[in-house]
């Protein structure tokens, strides 16, 4: 299983994953992301990358989890 | 801490606070419980500290022994212990009064929690501002330094902040000065103070350890009603006649104790149940409410920290909440973006509200922003907020309803009397 993570200490509000990844992520009033829910579905993953690397604080990962 | 807060036992013969409330020597703490049994005897304690059912006393409630085999297991003989007496909790005084009162049982907590996980570093970490229980832990300290072998022995001040005593907030503060908390995992057990597994254990949970190595996890398992295990302590604050400590037997009722602190059901309208990070119950229905983990969590509540704290009918609920909110927020570390923006916004709808100088749509934000917050932080600062203000929203919904229209009920009702 693949789970989408955040670091809440590095997360400045910037936006970009919402934009790139509206499938899992929402702004709140005050630009912070809202995750959907944790797991990522294979079809999915793509788009995840791409917001993880444009974060530009590097506060998004994709993490590998061995069971489910 | 000028004067100790009254303390009332209700747990039969009561076994922390038998005695006078004084700081108790290490020849009065001897005679009074004898001394630790001799190492060979405690070889299994952490198997006994599992079996005893003991919970953390901090807030969280996680099983101890449980906690003190995850750090064994890692630690090679390299643990370090940080000993948590940091207490930021506002209504909350029974870490600062344990420690001024009966600082040798929380060092004979430390010192066999030290032994078990197998831990060369001993810190204790206590809040600036408790003052008598700094002094005592000293005294102590310096008395049984023998006690501690070759261990590395320190008393450091822990901040006066909310999130100060958060397990890594506590490590972060040894290892940089800075009582904030940082991102998880890994969790301190896994790696703490300079990579080490680290076991941060609250002051009672150590002084329990400590009856429970010399009494046995049976005689511990005989206290509680009901399907409770053992014995705690409560700060009983607000609308009572004695407001203090008690040291109850889990699974009393919440009736009991307000009993106990000289009042009755007469004229009160709501319970606010393990502080800040907790919930407001209504008096009628958290009367019979029994104070033990599992029986809380059942029922949606929280033993956390053993608040209990009463709002009589003379109280707006309103205003309650509304200074909650604001010291919640001015407690936020500053580091996550959804606690320093959303609670800051939380507390000023509140404080509008509680004004009656609500805009068009307070009411309605605080509810949406209430169900937003949790799980968007480093630390559950946010969420302990959040959780208290959904009970608020519930326990208190006519009186938030009138405060949005710019009514107080409370108010009224004096005025009508």
């Amino acid at each position: 299983m693949t789970t989408l993570e955040i670091d809440r200490i590095r997360c400045d509000g910037h936006g970009l994953c919402a934009e790139l990844l509206p499938e899992m992520i929402e702004l709140d009033d005050w630009g912070y992301p809202i995750l959907k829910g944790r797991a990522v579905s294979p079809s999915v993953i793509p788009h995840a990358r791409r917001a993880v690397d444009a974060c530009p604080v590097l506060a998004l990962r994709l993490r590998q989890h061995a069971h489910v | 801490m000028s004067g100790l807060p009254e303390m009332i036992a209700t747990a039969g013969r009561p076994v922390i606070f038998d005695g006078p409330p004084t700081v108790e020597t290490l020849a009065m703490h001897r005679e009074r419980l004898g001394t630790l049994p001799p190492p060979a005897s405690r070889s299994d304690l952490i198997g006994i500290l599992e079996r005893s059912g003991l919970q953390g006393r901090g807030g969280a409630g996680f099983p101890v022994g449980r906690k003190w085999r995850s750090v064994a297991e890692r630690a090679g003989g390299h643990a370090v212990l940080l000993v948590n007496g940091a207490e930021g909790e506002p209504l909350s005084v029974k870490d600062r009064s344990l420690m001024a009162t009966r600082p040798h049982l929380v060092v004979d907590g430390a010192l066999l929690a030290a032994e078990a996980v197998g831990a060369d570093e001993v810190i204790f970490y206590v809040g600036a501002e408790h003052r008598a229980a700094q002094a005592a832990i000293n005294r102590a300290l310096v008395e049984r330094k023998a006690d501690f072998g070759r261990r590395r022995l320190r008393l450091l001040d822990a901040p006066t902040a909310y999130v100060a005593g958060e397990e890594s907030a506590a490590v972060n503060f040894v290892q940089s000065g800075v009582a904030r908390p940082t991102t998880t995992p890994p969790r301190p057990f896994e790696r703490g103070v300079r990579g080490r597994p680290t076991l941060v254990q609250n002051v009672e949970s150590l002084a329990m350890a400590a009856l429970i190595s010399q009494y046995g996890d049976q005689w511990f398992r005989g206290l509680g009603r009901g399907s409770a295990r053992g014995i705690g302590l409560l700060t009983v604050s607000g609308a009572v006649l004695r407001p203090g400590l008690q040291e109850i037997e889990l699974g009393s009722t919440v009736g009991e104790v307000i009993e106990a602190a000289g009042s009755s059901r007469h004229g009160l309208q709501a319970v606010l149940l393990g502080g800040y990070f907790g919930a407001f119950a209504p008096a009628a229905e958290a009367w019979d409410l029994e104070l033990d983990q599992a029986s809380m969590r059942a029922r949606g509540y929280a033993l956390g920290c053993g608040v209990v704290s009463l709002l009589s009918e003379a109280e707006c609920g309103v205003t309650t909440t509304s200074r909650i909110m604001a010291y919640m927020a001015s407690q936020s570390a500053r580091q996550c973006g959804p606690c320093v923006f959303g609670l800051a916004a939380i507390s000023a709808a509140t404080s509008r509200l509680s004004a009656r100088r609500a805009q068009a749509n307070d009411l309605e934000r605080a509810e949406r922003w209430s169900a937003q917050l949790t799980g968007r932080g480093a630390c559950r600062h946010p969420d302990g907020a959040v959780g208290l203000l959904r009970s608020a929203l519930r326990v208190f919904d006519e009186e938030f309803a009138a405060h949005q229209q710019g009514h107080c009920l409370r108010q009224q009702a004096r005025r009508a009397a």
